[in-house]
């Protein structure tokens, strides 16, 4: 029988930390900017040019150790790595390695097969690269440093995973820890979080690990379960047939669900790690630290407890709604405007994520206030408007976050409650429509589904359904 | 005060105004006795006559420099510019950015790099009222003692030709003591500014670590590098370090300081200062000429009613091996950037990434950058960290100890700059550790962050200046002001 | 000499450090950097246990910048120098492997 083997899984993801500016200068983090347009003499490396840190960037990193249950190391410093390479403006990376902002945390997670505590070895601030982009045309690449000096964290597992569902579930956790915390959007397409992945295989009950390799550029969950699934069968198949695993990185690349490695004669992975002479140690006080602690939101677990109790809403609108803190957020709020938790619920869960969808948006991207989602509500509970025309404003209120009051007032959506009128218009339909009349006066219930169609047609939709049909049953 | 100023050509008139100290010169303008204009126009006729044999400049820009004097001059008589140094043209290390105006390190590889921004010590110059004139020559990334290792040729001694200024700042030195500016600013690593100003018979400081910000030098070694002024008398380096100091907030080791009014301990007054010598600084390797001066300069602040001593400071001989091995490895990590790609030289490539980065360096560094960063690079790696790097950032909180140690009992320290004065050129560079080894009485106090000033205390058989160093502990620049200033007066006094 | 530098040595800090020696270079450089390592061995003569490394001079700690921005488009600045420059970046030698 073929031999058993364990997977071991040890994670450092990356985190993109949503301060306005870089890590060590005051240009802007913001995406999307014409090349080089967020860059000073910092941040270029240009020479003369000296790094002052960021305080938010150890607000968030005292914050998001606080999260994982870490130890806070009040005296911390940062290190310089050195590498050549051109997304790299000094050549050297500011990063902390003798002495990283947290260590000795951990994260419980929960799968299938039940809970398990994930250990977090330690948190580290560094900064980012720039970004490089081939140039076909010239042979040649090209170097653009907007990114280059914003602010990440790096957090790094215990070897604790055993397999890409646990792998998941730890970065998950993960993301929703640092998204209530308003640390990050930790989205793994857009870079703002990224996994790289330490993997080794052993056979079942050894007792030491085998050699590790780390793979590198796995951008989406689909990416992460296929290079996890791939790398451990390259594993075995070499322990198999008696070779050895290389201790190397390997970079997957997602089109051809293949790893190789990044080998090169001019890598030496020797990064001569020494303390940065121009940065002064950082001291957190206990102070600093309690109120970073004060400063905590609550969690998704207490805030899904919380819903439970407080809130009559299905356990499924519960998971979703606490999904993003955005939406949570979103609903809470509207919440304590109308105090319609199911109504709001609804919304949310019902149109607010299909336009989400629709759009290829998520919940941070969500324009309109409680105040106009709870308006709205107060619209379709006085019966001012009717549901379909509710949904028609939605629409707009999602694109531009209208006052729903006044766009109904404004466009003459209000349902029209005079009697006479409504009564007018429904003789006239009455009139328009012998046969139908005839129909449901032989019987045929069904006929009057129709009229009713004819009658909010004719009043453009801003008749009372409800009315509608009482006033018709009385003239049939 | 008018010192005879170096060369006998030129006019009368600009040899009357060359001969004003920087603050002489301020006060001449300020009253209308001169111009900055005729000033800039005297040290430019200067420079016109003195390069050929001095080269102390990379670079001049005379019409730039002309304009600012003239815009100067107008704002003086506005009233606008008031500050101490109004009109005042200096000079500038080529190891600090000057917006607009190439900023080399004396190196190839930045042969064409012309800075966006002002160094923050610049800046204050400026605002101070001083005109900068140029930039002047150095060792390569101030690696060196001579002032050979530019790639721009060597600056000469004006004090004689056939011997080095000293280094690295030599180009400062060498542009003050030959009239060719009013002051200059310096950098001081391991004994860059007070080395060249004792070979060149200037007066040069380096401030308390933190004093003068870092924004805009070019680092070499990042935890010992510091800008101070080079200049004819110690009033004038009260004046400029008052002009220059400042807390900025773009340098993280900035100090925070309310004690900057230097010139207030400009006293000829050393009654009851007690003075330490340490025994250690004057051992083996010291040309008894130095020697000599620098006791008998012990002895006149003794009979002016200081309170001389001679003490054991100890550890003096391991201060080069801690030097070497923090400065290289700093060093090592600060030039990484000059890479081929942002700016400076880039090698025709060849073979990709690597290579051109290879190309690049090893065509664009000098001899003695490629020896440190190497040395640098080495003492950092997997392996030896612990062994060289750690070891020595210990001894070096052993050497700072035995300075607080030695500052309970002394308010400043007196000895020797450099063991000898101004060595031949072309001498120096064959044996580096020789040369390494010249640096033993400044660089300790890189080490532990002091100030420290070196005074002209007498020259040698041959007519080269010896020069005097005075220690204080960190932030106390005033007792060095008041003993190098009593030091001046005595001297002058009494011959 | 007590230490010895080989070949072996001065190839891998010259790829640490890109730096490309000729071959008289890498004998003079062997030669420096033995003689150098070997006077900094002096350090060992210094029991230093117990001392604690000392890379910041002074006590200075927390200095920060509060989270403003302060920039705004510095790419004419950081481009003027550059050797060589496309669509607003810098143009270097593929990173790529072909």
């Amino acid at each position: 029988m073929a031999k058993q083997y364990e997977t071991v899984i040890g994670l450092e993801v990356h985190v993109e930390l949503a301060t306005r500016t870089k890590i060590f200068c005051g240009c802007s983090t913001a995406f999307g900017g014409a090349p080089n347009t967020h860059t000073c003499p910092v941040c270029t490396g240009m020479p003369g040019s000296l790094p002052v840190l960021n305080r938010q960037v150890v607000n968030y990193a005292i914050a998001v150790g606080l999260a994982t249950n870490c130890s806070i190391t009040q005296y911390c410093k940062f290190d310089r790595k050195n590498y050549f390479y051109p997304d790299n403006p000094q050549n050297y990376q500011i990063s902390q390695l003798y002495l990283p902002i947290c260590t000795n945390g951990r994260v419980e997670i929960e799968t299938q097969d039940g809970k398990k505590s994930v250990g977090i070895h330690e948190i580290h601030m560094e900064e980012d690269a720039g970004k490089l982009i081939h140039d076909e045309w010239e042979d040649c690449s090209l170097v653009d440093y907007n990114r280059s000096g914003v602010p990440l964290i790096e957090i790094v597992s215990e070897p604790d995973m055993r397999s890409a569902e646990e792998v998941i579930a730890y970065l998950e956790k993960l993301r929703m820890l640092i998204q209530y915390l308003g640390a990050s959007d930790c989205k793994l397409n857009e870079g703002s979080m990224r996994a790289d992945v330490n993997l080794s295989v052993r056979e079942a009950g050894a007792k030491e690990f085998g050699t590790r390799t780390e793979m590198k550029n796995l951008n989406s969950f689909r990416a992460i379960t296929h290079a996890i699934e791939g790398e451990r069968e390259r594993q075995i198949e070499l322990l198999e047939a008696g070779q050895q695993v290389i201790q190397e990185t390997r970079r997957w690349d997602d089109a051809k669900e293949y790893s190789y490695a990044m080998r090169s004669k001019e890598d030496a992975q020797d990064y001569r790690y020494f303390p940065d002479p121009d940065l002064v140690p950082v001291y957190i006080s206990d102070e600093w630290i309690e109120e970073i602690r004060a400063g905590l939101p609550e969690f998704r677990e207490e805030k899904m407890r919380r819903y439970r109790e407080s809130f009559d809403i299905p356990e499924y609108d519960i998971g979703i709604l606490t999904d993003s803190k955005h939406l949570a957020d979103l609903f809470e709020e509207t919440v304590a405007v109308c105090n319609q938790p199911k109504k709001v619920s609804n919304w949310l869960m019902g149109e607010t994520l299909r336009l989400l969808r629709e759009r290829n948006m998520d919940a941070g991207d969500i324009r309109f206030s409680p105040d106009n989602l709870a308006k709205l509500i107060s619209l379709t509970d006085s019966r001012a408007i009717n549901s379909s025309v509710a949904k028609e404003v939605f629409e707009v209120m999602f694109e531009e976050n209208v006052d729903p009051e006044r766009y109904v007032e404004e466009k003459g959506l209000k349902t029209v409650n005079d009697e006479g009128a409504l009564r007018e218009t429904i003789e006239k339909v009455l009139a328009q429509n012998p046969q139908s009349v005839e129909d449901y006066r032989n019987g045929k219930e069904k006929a009057i589904g129709f009229l009713v169609g004819q009658t909010m047609k004719a009043m453009k939709g801003k008749a009372d359904p409800a009315a509608v049909n009482g006033i018709l049953k009385e003239l049939l | 005060m008018r010192r005879k100023p170096y060369g006998q050509k030129g006019m009368v008139v600009a040899m009357d105004i060359l001969s004003y100290t920087a603050a002489g010169l301020a006060a001449a303008i300020k009253e209308g006795r001169t111009t900055a204009v005729e000033a800039m126009e005297a040290a430019l006729a200067r420079i016109d006559t003195a390069e050929k044999d001095i080269n102390a400049y990379i670079t001049v820009d005379r019409e730039g420099a002309l304009r600012a004097a003239a815009a100067a001059q107008e704002k003086i008589e506005r009233g606008e510019l008031t500050g101490p140094l109004a009109g005042v043209p200096a000079a500038v290390k080529d190891n600090l950015c000057t917006a607009g105006m190439r900023t080399t390190c004396a190196s190839k590889i930045l042969e064409n790099f012309v800075p966006a921004f002002s160094a923050e010590a610049v800046l204050n110059l400026e605002r101070a009222g001083a005109v900068v004139i140029g930039k002047t020559n150095m060792d390569e990334f101030a690696m060196g003692s001579t002032t050979e290792t530019s790639a721009y040729g060597e600056t000469r001694n004006p004090r004689n030709p056939a011997h080095v200024p000293g280094g690295s700042s030599g180009g400062s030195a060498a542009a003050v003591a030959a009239g060719e500016c009013f002051f200059a600013l310096g950098s001081d690593t391991g004994g860059s500014i007070r080395q060249p100003a004792g070979f060149c018979g200037v007066v040069g400081m380096k401030p308390t670590y933190g004093t003068v910000s870092r924004y805009g030098l070019i680092a070499y070694g990042s935890s010992l590098d510091q800008i101070g002024p080079l200049a004819r008398d110690v009033t004038d380096c009260a004046v400029i370090l008052e002009a220059i100091a400042s807390h900025d907030g773009k340098d993280s080791t900035s100090v925070e300081r309310t004690d900057t009014h230097f010139t207030e301990a400009l006293v000829a007054d050393v009654k009851g200062m007690k003075i330490g010598i340490p025994r250690d600084y004057f051992g083996e390797g010291l040309d008894p000429a130095v020697k000599d001066a620098v006791l008998a300069a012990a002895k006149r602040l003794e009979r002016n009613g200081a309170v001389v001593e001679e003490f054991d400071l100890s550890l003096v001989e391991y201060a080069i091996p801690t030097y070497y091995t923090i400065a290289a490895a700093e060093a090592s990590s600060n030039l990484e950037r000059f890479d081929g790609i942002k700016y400076g030289y880039r090698a025709a490539e060849a073979g990709g990434l690597h290579e051109m980065y290879k190309k690049t360096r090893s065509e664009g560094f000098g001899a003695e950058v490629k020896r440190r960063i190497m040395l640098g690079s080495f003492v950092l790696s997997s392996g030896y960290y612990d062994a060289y790097y750690l070891k020595a950032l210990k001894v070096k909180a052993m050497i700072k100890k035995a300075f607080d140690e030695a500052f309970a009992k002394y308010d400043v320290i007196l000895g020797p700059v450099a063991p000898t004065t101004a060595p031949r050129l072309g001498e120096s560079l064959s044996d580096p550790l020789k040369m390494y080894l010249g640096d033993i009485y400044t660089i300790a106090v890189n080490l532990a962050g002091l100030p420290a000033i070196s005074v002209p205390c007498g020259q040698d058989a041959q007519g080269l200046p010896i020069g005097l160093q005075l220690i204080a502990d960190s932030f106390q620049e005033k007792k060095l002001f008041r003993a190098a200033y009593s030091h001046e007066t005595f001297e002058r006094m009494e011959g | 000499m007590a230490n010895v530098i080989t070949d072996e040595t001065i190839d891998y800090v010259g790829i640490l450090a890109k730096l490309e020696l000729s071959g008289e270079e890498k004998e003079q450089a062997k030669k420096d950097m033995g003689r150098m390592l070997d006077y900094i061995d002096k350090l060992g003569e210094l029991d230093t246990d117990g001392v604690e490394p000392m890379s910041h001079v002074f006590p200075v700690q927390n200095v920060f910048r509060e989270d403003v921005i302060t920039n705004g488009d510095g790419s004419a600045d950081a481009l003027k120098n550059a050797p060589g420059e496309k669509d607003n970046m810098f143009m270097a030698p593929r990173t790529f492997e072909a």
